[in-house]
């Protein structure tokens, strides 16, 4: 330690080194006073800042969807549903890049072009945040296979939703109807946070018309995640209140025995209980499968369905105008009846035809010898067409349509399936205004045996018989009864809905009329004899041809020589029992020839269905009571 | 002289205390002992409650501990006696390195001894205060400009090897310690002013030098929001855990920041962000003002040593300590750009913390080995 020189200061070098060791302490406690500044701006000033960044590192807010109302059928019989099914879903604002994402995916599983083109649309619609599905409905082996890759892919998960199925396929998709994917038009319409989550929506049938009841309320949850965006807590604020269940006065049974007691036919078949107006059949054929429009219908199977020459999409029930025919008679010989021109004891003779004073045009009767001395009665049994030329000519188309209108036949009949049409019942005014056309006289004979301009719905002429049968009462038709609250395990049986019932000067009027449809299958003249014969109960009904195409005066025609299109539709109108009705129908079976044959013998066996085991039943109890 | 070093009998003797006995200056002990329970609890949370992490830090801190004992126990003439070949050991490791050295993480840093592997840049940062002590206490202080040119030959030399590795942050803290060993045997301020003046001229040239991860480093740092999800993530997430702790803190194992991953690194270099989230204001200062005794203690020790060498060597090991902690608390809260430096004794891992502890058993050796003074 010690050289010789210099010199060491051995106390000036202490000084110098303590001096130094307080500068430096001081230049310490400075930077650890600018660190505890920063602390105070970081943790005090900021803290607020800071925990909101923090909170929304961690939570974020997430729709929980409700569950859709189930439907049942008037058994309980299950025809709407939920099933569980696998989505692959996506958070974009989770993802950095989104198209590599979707490759990559694409090779773990099978993704078309469609599906990216819809999640693009999806994803620009709702913000980066949520989660939108990629793929729905994966098999189990795909969810395994991403379940395994997960890793690779933050923001990306496999979501367990619910997916609307109709167990009875073909047999409700023209009642129910199905759900779809919120379309552009919808998200306008809908209020958007209650669809958060959400995305199908009733599209056609009581699947639309109760959409606001079906759907339910969305519920709200935060969700707290890590920073990879896995949900590790889900804290629930709002539950979601599931949808209100729909329990339908339908008869799957029936509608199954209806529906194929059409067998390939196109056409239509409604069966309404008078007394309430539950609508007990349903029927619109052909039929397709909703299951398919549910999670997207391609575009080939769509195109068959489009393209088919029955066209299966129509649902002819509730949108099929068609003239009635025939089975339009019942009403007219009412309002004759009612204005005073007919009475059983009016008689017109019928020799094959008619025509008007002063033309030679003649209106030719379906039977070409003519039926002869005709009443009411007997024109409605045998459906002469004769007699109900004369008559649509004293009563005049202007009597006529005003007639009608109480019975409901212009306007849509109000039953709780979207989509709805009303048919039509001209008047003079009606055809200068839409036709800019004025009113022939050989158009009100026309309109007298159901041609022409007249158009009614299957749903109408159901609903108008109904009323004839109980004598005028009115009731609205409809398919749901019951409804089922599961949140608050309520259920409201819906009252059946009177309307303004129709009102004749004399009910004797009605029994009259009821009398002459009874024997239209119980008189062996009655053109629906062969259902009438051996029933064991009373039917009042009426047969009716409705032409499709109009055979020239010099013409004849034949039903084997003319295309199966071009054929007469297949009209019957019916109900039983007489005595106290319970069921009331309407059938179309389209190009399906004569009224009697063809749609006759359908009806026959729905009311058979429904009838027997009651009347049974009711035998029973007889049997018991004059036992005791 | 403290109380606590030395007890008095009535009558006036001394008497050697189990402590001294042991050569252990107890304040410092205990200061030390505070922030090792202190890191287990903090590492207890932040490893998500990972009992692994727990034995394993504490085996660390055992031998650590242990290690700062044993350097206690020798005296400082002896050390002083090695520190040539200590230095020169470094060096030609250093080289080594840089010949046959293993790779991790883009950088050559390490030397594979068959049964361990080493840093021996950690060496360094002992041996480069101990050569400047060693160098500079032979003569008069405040040293010449002969003995200045070669002290800074001293640091360079090293500085240089490791800058090549590379690893910026360990270069900076073994040319600081040299640094301070420098400055406490009485740099001119008008020097000082001129180096400073040298080292912000030569700033653009490091630039130039510097790897591009480094760059990024330094332009994240000017502004972490330009890239969140990429190099500024770490920093806003740090941000954010420290804030969002605000005064009183999220409370033990409640840190969303740092328990749901938010926080990267929440275990080892920005082990701070967690313990300021958890604990909040309040436990920062509890944990500065351990830190802030820690640094008066070893400067106190400094000030009390009897030569020139345990004093300059007391003073730079001192120093060093406060730059870890520093360094990477402005890191962590955003005051410097990120360097990759621990906390002292709080950061899971690193042979960082064997060096710091040797350097605080010198310092222990130094104020126990003092020759005692008649009252």
């Amino acid at each position: 330690m010690q050289s010789g020189i210099p010199l060491r200061d051995h106390f000036r070098e202490t000084r110098m080194f303590n001096i130094r060791v307080i500068v430096t302490l001081a230049i310490s406690l400075l930077l650890i006073l600018l660190i505890i500044v920063r602390l105070v701006y970081l943790q005090i000033i900021d803290h607020e800042l800071y925990t909101t960044l923090s909170e929304e590192n961690r939570f974020f807010i997430s729709a929980i969807p409700p569950t859709r109302g189930l439907i049942y059928d008037r058994n309980d019989v299950l025809l709407a549903q939920n099933l569980p099914t696998f989505n692959l879903e996506l958070i974009p604002e989770r993802i950095e890049n989104i198209d590599n994402t979707i490759a990559a995916l694409g090779e773990i599983i099978e993704i078309t072009v469609a599906d990216i083109k819809r999640f693009k649309e999806q994803m620009g619609q709702y913000n980066r945040f949520k989660s939108i599905p990629l793929r729905t409905r994966l098999s189990d082996e795909e969810v395994a296979r991403i379940a395994v890759n997960r890793y690779r892919f933050p923001g990306v998960d496999i979501a367990a939703r619910l997916i609307r199925h109709y167990p009875h396929g073909e047999l409700t998709s023209h009642t129910i109807g199905y759900v779809g994917r919120i379309n552009d038009k919808e998200t306008q319409r809908i209020n958007k946070s209650n669809y958060e989550g959400t995305n199908y929506i009733g599209k056609t049938g009581i699947e639309k018309y109760y959409e606001d009841i079906l759907h339910g309320h969305v519920g709200v949850q935060q969700v707290e995640t890590n920073a990879q965006g896995r949900s590790l807590r889900t804290f629930e604020q709002v539950p979601a209140e599931s949808g209100i269940n729909l329990h339908l006065s339908l008869d799957i049974e029936m509608q199954k025995i209806a529906q194929e007691a059409m067998g390939e036919e196109s056409g239509s078949i409604v069966a309404i209980d008078p007394n309430t107006g539950n609508v007990l059949v349903f029927v619109s054929t052909p039929a397709f499968d909703p299951n398919l429009f549910v999670a997207g219908i391609d575009h080939a199977t769509y195109k068959a369905y489009r393209d088919h020459p029955q066209n299966p999409l129509f649902n002819r029930t509730l949108r099929g105008q068609y003239p009635p025919g025939s089975t339009i008679k019942p009403f007219w010989g009412l309002a004759g009846l009612e204005f005073g021109v007919a009475t059983n004891e009016i008689k017109t003779f019928c020799r094959g035809w008619f025509s008007l004073p002063g033309h030679k045009h003649r209106y030719r009767d379906w039977k070409k010898t003519g039926h002869g001395k005709m009443d009411l009665h007997d024109a409605i049994v045998q459906s002469c067409d004769v007699y109900f030329y004369d008559l649509a000519l004293t009563l005049g188309i202007d009597r006529m349509a005003k007639f009608m209108a109480p019975f409901g036949f212009n306007s849509p009949t109000g039953i709780d399936i979207t989509g709805e049409l009303g048919g039509l019942m001209p008047t003079p005014r009606w055809k200068q205004k839409q036709r800019k056309q004025p009113w022939y006289l050989g158009e009100t004979l026309i309109a007298g045996i159901g041609q022409g301009y007249v158009l009614t719905t299957p749903l109408q002429l159901a609903s108008a018989t109904a009323t004839l049968s109980k004598s005028g009462q009115r009731m609205l038709p409809r398919v749901v009864t019951k409804l089922e609250n599961t949140n608050t395990a309520e259920i409201t049986e819906l009252a059946p809905i009177f309307q303004t019932p129709v009102t004749l000067s004399d009910p004797e009027y009605w029994l009259k009329m009821i009398d002459a449809m009874k024997d239209v299958t119980h008189h062996w003249r009655g053109t629906a004899y062969r259902i009438g014969k051996k029933s064991k109960y009373k039917i009042a009904g009426k047969t009716g041809t409705a032409q499709v195409f109009s055979v020239k005066q010099n013409e004849e025609y034949d039903e084997d020589k003319i295309a199966k299109t071009l054929r007469d539709h297949a009209l019957f109108i019916a109900f039983a029992p007489v005595e106290e009705p319970q069921i009331a129908i309407s059938i179309i079976v389209e190009h399906g020839g004569h009224g009697g044959s063809t749609a006759a013998p359908i009806a026959k066996k729905i009311m058979d269905y429904y009838l027997l085991p009651k009347l049974e039943k009711e035998e029973a109890t007889a049997v018991k009571q004059s036992a005791s | 002289m403290s109380l606590l070093d030395i007890n008095v009998n009535e009558f006036g003797e001394r008497r050697q205390s189990l402590a001294e006995s042991l050569h252990i200056d107890l304040p410092l002990l205990v200061g030390l002992l505070a922030l090792a329970m202190i890191s287990l609890f903090i590492l207890y949370s932040a490893s998500g409650q990972d009992m692994t992490v727990i034995w394993r830090q504490t085996i660390r801190l055992v031998i650590a501990f242990t290690i700062m004992l044993v350097l206690a126990q020798i005296k400082s003439n002896t050390l002083k006696r090695w520190t040539p070949w200590l230095y020169a050991i470094g060096v030609i490791l250093l080289i080594a390195v840089l010949v046959v050295g293993q790779v991790g993480k883009g950088a050559q840093r390490w030397l594979d001894l068959g049964l361990f592997q080493f840093q021996p840049s950690e060496v360094m940062k002992l041996a480069v205060p101990l050569m400047v002590a060693w160098y500079l206490s032979e003569y008069p202080l405040p040293p010449d400009r002969k003995r200045l040119l070669m002290t800074i030959m001293v640091i360079a030399i090293p500085f240089i090897l490791i800058v090549k590795q590379p690893d910026l942050g360990t270069s900076l803290l073994v040319a600081g310690a040299g640094f301070f060993a420098l400055f406490f045997a009485g740099l001119q301020w008008r020097l000082l002013g001129l180096m400073t003046a040298i080292f912000a001229a030569s700033a653009p040239l490091a630039w130039y030098l510097m790897h591009d991860y480094q760059r990024q480093r330094v332009l994240t740092f000017l502004n972490p929001e330009q890239d969140p999800l990429g190099t500024g993530y770490h920093i806003i997430q740090s941000k954010i855990a420290i804030g969002s702790g605000g005064l009183y803190g999220k409370g033990w194992q409640n840190g969303t920041q740092s328990q749901l991953n938010f926080l990267p690194e929440r275990s080892t270099d920005f082990i701070f962000a967690a313990y300021a989230e958890e604990f909040g204001f309040i436990g920062i200062l509890v944990l500065l003002a351990i830190y802030l005794f820690i640094l008066i203690r070893g400067l106190l020790i400094a000030m009390q040593a009897q030569d020139t060498f345990t004093r300059l060597l007391a003073g730079s090991l001192t120093m060093t300590f406060f730059i870890y902690v520093f360094v990477n608390m402005g890191m962590v809260t955003g005051l410097l750009p990120v360097v990759g430096l621990p906390l002292p004794l709080m950061s899971y891992g690193g042979t960082s913390v064997v060096t710091l502890m040797s350097g605080f058993g010198i310092l222990m050796s130094i104020h126990t080995h003092r020759k005692l003074l008649p009252r």
